[in-house]
Order: C-alpha cells, then structure tokens, then sequence
C-alpha cells in the first residue's frame, strides 16, 4: 500500500537527503551511513529519498533499493502513530506470534512493515523484547501487552482510538 | 601468456594455463562438473550453488572447483562418495525452492537444473526435504521476455549480465533470507525499470527464470 507524501514532506525529504549527501562527500561507499542519516531524521527511507541518493551518487536505484531490504536496520513506510510491534522471538513463535500478526494485519488491512494510509498505526515484527515468560508478547508504543490473543487484538486497537466495527454498520444502512 | 601447467582430471591428463581456475579447465576438456553460479569471467567467485565440488589429492576435503586456480601435478577426481553427497543436498535445496513443473516450464529441456540431475542420476523431485516454495507472481511486463521468480535460483547470472554485460543496473538481489530475490528498483515491473530488454539476462539464465516470450510458443 502506498502512502502518500505532502509537498512540505517531499521538500524535507529532498533538503535532508542533500545535507546527508554533503556530510558524506557523496562517496559510494559511505551509502550505509547515508541510509542511517536519512532514516534518523526522517523515520525512514523513502522511495524518493533513494531515487534521489542513487543518482547522485551515481548508482544503480536497484543498488539502494538492495541495501535497504537488506539490512532489518531499515525501514520502507512511515512509523504510524501508534508503533504496534509484534515479538517473533523463539518463545513467541512458538507461542503463536504469527497468527497474533496476522490478527494485527487483517484488522489494519496492511503487511507486516507497513504503515495504514492514515498513518495511525505501523505494524512490524521484532526479534524479542525480553520477557518471554508473557509470550506471545505484543509492544504498543512503549507499553508491553502479553500473553496475547488474537481476542484482544481488537480491544488494544480500539483503546487507541481506531473504531472498529462502525464502518461495517454504516455499511449495513 | 602464463606458464602452462600439466593436471589430472578424473585420471586423463589435461593442460591448462597456471592459475586458471579448475571448474572452466574441466569444462574446456569435456569433464562435466555441474555448476550454476559460475562466471568464467569473474576474478572472485561467488561459489554460491556448492554444486561444483571435487575431491583434490593432498587437501584434506572437497573444495569449490570454480574457486580452485590450478597448480602443476594437481590429482583432481570429480566423483567421489562425499562430492556425491554434498551436491545431492545442496541440489535439494535448491529444488525445495524452486517450482518443480518442467512440462510447463520455458526452458525444458535447455535447463542447467535438468542437465545436473541427469548428469549426477539427482532426481528432479524433493525426497528428503520438503517445498518451502512461496508462490511469487510472474513478471509479464517485458515485450521479449518474461521473469518468473518461482524457478529462479539466485544464482546472479543474470545481474552479472544486466552489469557488465548490458551495463544497465535495472536488476539487483534484493531482501533477504528465504525473501531474497531478484528485483528491479521497490520491486517493481520490469517494464518499470531502466531496463531495455536486450535479453543478457535471459542469456545468462540457467533455468526457467528469465524466458525469451518467443521460444514459448
């Protein structure tokens, strides 16, 4: 899903590539720190963002494009609002994260990584968030939920405020 | 010219140029030893596929022939029970990738993968593993030829091509792990891309990845 970008957005984006850029003397092989100045100010990569790093450096997009999907470190959308991350650690897993995931996806109607269009909410994955013994773990912004299920997926996403169920009726009259 | 060498191979005796590496010297002498990631051109290898083992006389295991540059007197044997046994598993790997419908597929009987199951007496089917194929949509977007990500088994021939070859940069590794694959730029349709369809890369495919559309009938 493609989020879009405001003409102020595009214009950060475009000054904060150039002074990465600049910081770098343009050199192809400090891409990486380019990547993690970009995304330190701006809260990801863009596609924009490596359009524009590739060209003057002058590499191929893809080069940029692999690097990014490479590397965990790097992230493709926007962090949404509310920041859920779902733990797949090895307790987790086996605890069911997955389908915890997938309950957080279809309710969000998004992919793991990617961020609603209104930007409310950012889903993804992490390694482990150290309290094993609540698996399955779940980390809303900065608040730990565990042992969830997929019954309470519902009730973290209306206590942040997203309205679930309403847009169905609304589509019953 | 480098000094001329005398080697081994499976017992005949072959002359190469010093240095050269051993999986091309066996190729150029009619020695099969299979192999899919190999490009003779390429000063550093990838030896990625870990299909082109052989037993050296004097290293202690098998080694990589597309890394090895040959040396005076080298014994070299391209069968042997622990080459054997580590091409038929990193075969079946590859294949527990990779959509195993040859009927269907562009490139049947032109196929590396083929060629290495007969060559070897693999079978082209998952015995011990199995499929961890996630069913990736093919890549119709180019006039002249078509990307299907299903039979692709990474082996970078064809970014190798589409660099320096082609010196276009339209294709690239990209992800990760079991998501790792060859993608233009945000993965997006070839036909997207700074690509000019001059088939360099369908040229350097092994299998049935990169398929010119005429040959499809």
């Amino acid at each position: 899903m493609e989020i879009e970008i405001t003409a102020e957005e595009r214009e950060a984006i475009k000054t904060t590539v150039a002074e990465a850029l600049e910081k770098n003397s343009y050199r192809r092989d400090r891409l990486l720190p380019i990547l993690q100045e970009v995304q330190g100010r701006l809260g990801y990569l863009p596609r924009e963002a490596m359009e524009q790093i590739a060209s003057s450096l002058k590499i191929p997009e893809v080069d940029v494009y692999s690097v990014a999907t490479f590397y965990n470190q790097f992230r493709l959308n926007p962090p949404g609002e509310h920041q859920i991350k779902v733990c797949m650690g090895t307790a987790c897993h086996m605890a069911g994260g997955h389908i915890i995931m997938d309950s957080f996806a279809r309710r969000l109607n998004i992919k793991e990584g990617e961020t609603t269009p209104d930007r409310k909410f950012s889903l993804e994955r992490v390694a482990c968030v150290g309290c094993c013994a609540l698996a399955p773990v779940v980390v809303v912004n900065e608040n730990v939920e565990g042992k969830v299920r997929p019954t309470r997926v519902d009730g973290i996403l209306m206590a942040l405020g997203k309205e679930i169920g309403k847009k169905n009726e609304e589509e019953k009259r | 010219m480098s000094r001329q060498v005398t080697i081994t191979i499976d017992g005949q005796q072959v002359t190469a140029a010093e240095g050269d590496k051993l999986l091309w010297v066996a190729l150029d002498h009619g020695i099969y030893i299979p192999h899919l990631c190999g490009i003779r051109e390429k000063e550093h290898p990838d030896a990625s596929c870990r299909l082109c083992f052989v037993e050296v006389e004097g290293l202690p295991n098998p080694v990589t022939s597309c890394t090895l540059p040959v040396k005076e007197g080298m014994v070299v044997r391209t069968r042997s029970e622990r080459v054997d046994r580590l091409v038929r598993t990193a075969f079946e790997l590859l294949l527990s990738n990779h959509r195993l419908s040859c009927a269907k597929c562009g490139k049947n009987g032109r196929c590396e993968l083929q060629k290495i199951a007969q060559e070897r007496g693999l079978k082209l089917k998952l015995t011990r593993m199995r499929s961890l194929l996630v069913e990736k949509p093919v890549d119709d977007s180019p006039e002249k030829f078509y990307y299907d990500p299903n039979r692709c088994v990474l082996c970078g021939r064809c970014v190798w091509a589409d660099r320096e070859k082609a010196k276009i940069g339209a294709i690239g590794f990209v992800r990760r792990g079991m998501d790792r694959r060859v993608a233009a730029f945000w993965e997006q349709p070839l036909a997207d891309s700074p690509c000019i369809e001059c088939l360099a890369c369908v040229e350097a495919c092994p299998v049935g990845a990169l398929v010119a559309k005429e040959m499809k009938e």
